[in-house]
């Protein structure tokens, strides 16, 4: 079961393929990779991570109930991830920006109370169905060789689904985003889009947290969006870098897993991650070249 | 209502007028706040509205937006009723500040003000095909350029200084060529350097573009050899006509119902000494600027100095 890995890349990656059960995570780590690469670059820049963690955090206690009440996980997960999100969604929808201290103040309490209590109801589900113990490491941490062809299709509808949709409001959701004053004196509706957002998040979070698990969403959802805004101000190559970093990040993080036999949300987690040092790194260089004169001037100084 | 204007209402509205206002008055939630302002705004014209804090100038941009109705008069703006006009209107809001930490370009701000309100995304290299995008790309750099921003357009806006962004704002309010540009304290927070190049900036728009410029100031120092007009607005009351006509003791004495000194110092620079008690603060107002509104309201004139 387990082969070694060996340097000819083309064998291993045929070795990987071969094996439907990892076909279908590769399969269905591109599709949440791209998904969350630019669903991410907008959580980023809204400045909505902690929502999106906690819609997450919803995620555990559905899927947790689901598979109690003999219901797939995956239901489950989008189930009560988009219930989270609309929750969210009404009771921040007065800010228009959520731009205000008070504001933000206010939502953020909220979210963690939902966050404490969905992680309660998980416990309970737990308990109820007792003792999974895998399957709640699973729920927390991720597990990709799970996935059915039938769980592929439905992310790859999903996927479709939230993509369309945010290519349909793309430009209104960067304005709304930026900008809420200047987009509602144009006419565009601050409100419906910012829940429309949230929704989509919703979706997406519950597409994830199958793969990276609800404790390590981020993974995907964060730290390749958060390394392309290092790297980048345009949003266009913005977007392409996030994509480029999540899906190498989950393919060669399922080829380590694989090889390496480790959990699938530790090997992904740790190369996204390592992508966002290397992007610090990279810029702090950059910094240090492109004033070069100031260093050399310091340093002459000491001499 | 007092006024100075000698226009009454009646009089059939100009056809070249960007904006009219007859007898005209505000009420946010039940409460009047200012009324009985009359003012004709023609293209290239530049007109401020003044007065103390928490007395409703920016209300005044709202009722200009549609986005608050006017609780009596009349208002047209470009012929239309207030919100009908929406394209031909360029909105710079009170004082944005950009998070140092945002990772978009200027241009990327001002490119919104074109497009932002379009459905759907542009296409990655679009612009080498499409006319339709290649045009909206050099109108970008035009009005970029318009504003002496090219320098900067290309940094996220986060690392530029409050000047910059500012400039910034007001090409996206330009960006699509508007009639009317209504500026909400566009000076404000920044140093006075800032303020005289920005002011500069708006008068020259106004001329060179045909541009009617409304904009509500705290501080008429800065664009008063500019102006062409001005609306003064206190608790219930407005005067409008030229500077030099609304600015004077007499006039504000008048209008604020008690003694109000206009002083000149040696630079033409005004200051207004003297004045009432502003009116207790207005909570749904100036939720930015609590403690800055509450130091000024205590003499309410006190913003012509500086």
């Amino acid at each position: 079961m387990n082969p070694q890995f060996s340097w000819n890349l083309v064998t291993d990656v045929q070795w990987l393929w071969s094996v439907p059960s990892v076909l279908n995570a590769y399969r269905a780590g591109v599709v949440v990779a791209v998904l969350a690469g630019v669903v991410g670059w907008f959580m980023v820049l809204r400045r909505q991570t902690f929502a999106g963690h906690s819609i997450a955090v919803t995620g555990f206690p559905g899927a947790a109930a689901a598979v109690y009440t003999g219901l797939s996980a995956t239901l489950g997960y989008f189930g009560f991830c988009i219930g989270a999100a609309l929750v969210i969604a009404y009771y921040t929808r007065g800010s228009g920006s959520g731009d205000t201290a008070g504001e933000r103040a206010h939502s953020s309490a909220l979210i963690a109370v939902v966050q404490a209590f969905a992680l309660a109801l998980g416990a309970l589900f737990l308990q109820l169905y007792g003792g999974f113990l895998n399957s709640t490491s699973d729920f927390l941490f991720g597990n990709f060789l799970g996935i059915t062809s039938a769980d592929v299709v439905v992310l790859v509808a999903v996927a479709a689904v939230v993509l369309v949709v945010m290519a349909v409001i793309g430009r209104r959701l960067l304005f709304v985003s930026i900008d809420p004053a200047v987009a509602a004196a144009r006419g565009v509706p601050v409100r419906a889009v910012n829940a429309l957002f949230l929704v989509l998040l919703g979706a997406t979070v519950a597409e994830v947290s199958q793969f990276t698990g609800a404790l390590l969403v981020f993974a995907l959802l964060v730290m390749p969006a958060a390394t392309a805004q290092v790297f980048t101000a345009r949003p266009a190559l913005g977007l392409a870098i996030g994509v480029v970093i999540g899906v190498l990040s989950t393919w060669i993080g399922l080829a380590w897993a694989f090889f390496g036999n480790q959990g699938t949300g530790f090997t992904i987690t740790t190369l996204a991650f390592g992508c966002y040092v290397l992007a610090l790194a990279i810029r702090a260089v950059r910094t240090r070249l492109r004033t070069p004169a100031a260093a050399s001037g310091a340093l002459e100084g000491v001499s | 209502m007092k006024n100075t204007d000698t226009r009454a209402a009646g009089i059939p509205p100009l056809p070249d007028a960007v904006l009219e206002l007859r007898d005209a008055a505000v009420a946010v939630g039940g409460r009047r706040l200012w009324g009985g302002v009359n003012l004709t705004v023609r293209p290239g014209e530049f007109v401020a509205v003044l007065g103390p804090n928490g007395v409703g100038k920016s209300t005044m941009i709202k009722v200009l937006l549609g986005t608050l109705p006017a609780a009596a008069g009349q208002v047209r703006v470009l012929g239309a009723r207030p919100g009908g006009a929406g394209d031909q209107i360029g909105y710079l809001p009170q004082r944005r500040n950009f998070d140092g930490s945002l990772r978009i370009r200027g241009v990327d701000i001002v490119r919104l003000g074109l497009d932002g309100d379009r459905w759907g995304v542009p296409l990655p290299f679009a612009s080498r095909l499409s006319p339709r995008h290649r045009a909206a790309e050099t109108r970008v750099r035009e009005v970029v350029e318009l504003v002496g921003a090219s320098s900067y357009a290309d940094r996220p806006i986060g690392e530029c200084s409050g000047g910059e962004q500012q400039r910034l704002l007001i090409a996206q309010a330009l960006v699509r060529r508007p009639r009317l540009l209504l500026l909400d304290e566009p000076l404000d927070s920044l140093d006075l350097p800032n303020q005289a190049g920005v002011a500069a900036l708006i008068h020259r728009i106004c001329r060179h573009e045909d541009v009617a410029v409304v904009m509500v100031a705290h501080d008429v120092n800065p664009i008063l050899s500019y102006l062409d007009r001005v609306v003064y607005i206190v608790a219930g009351g407005a005067a409008s006509g030229p500077a030099e006509e609304v600015i004077t003791s007499e006039t504000l004495t008048r209008l604020y119902g008690t003694p109000v000194e206009v002083l000149k110092a040696a630079d033409g620079r005004l200051v207004v000494v003297g004045g009432p008690e502003a009116p207790a603060l207005h909570s749904d107002r100036h939720h930015s600027d609590h403690g800055h509104a509450h130091a000024a309201a205590a003499a309410s004139p006190r913003g012509f100095g500086s």
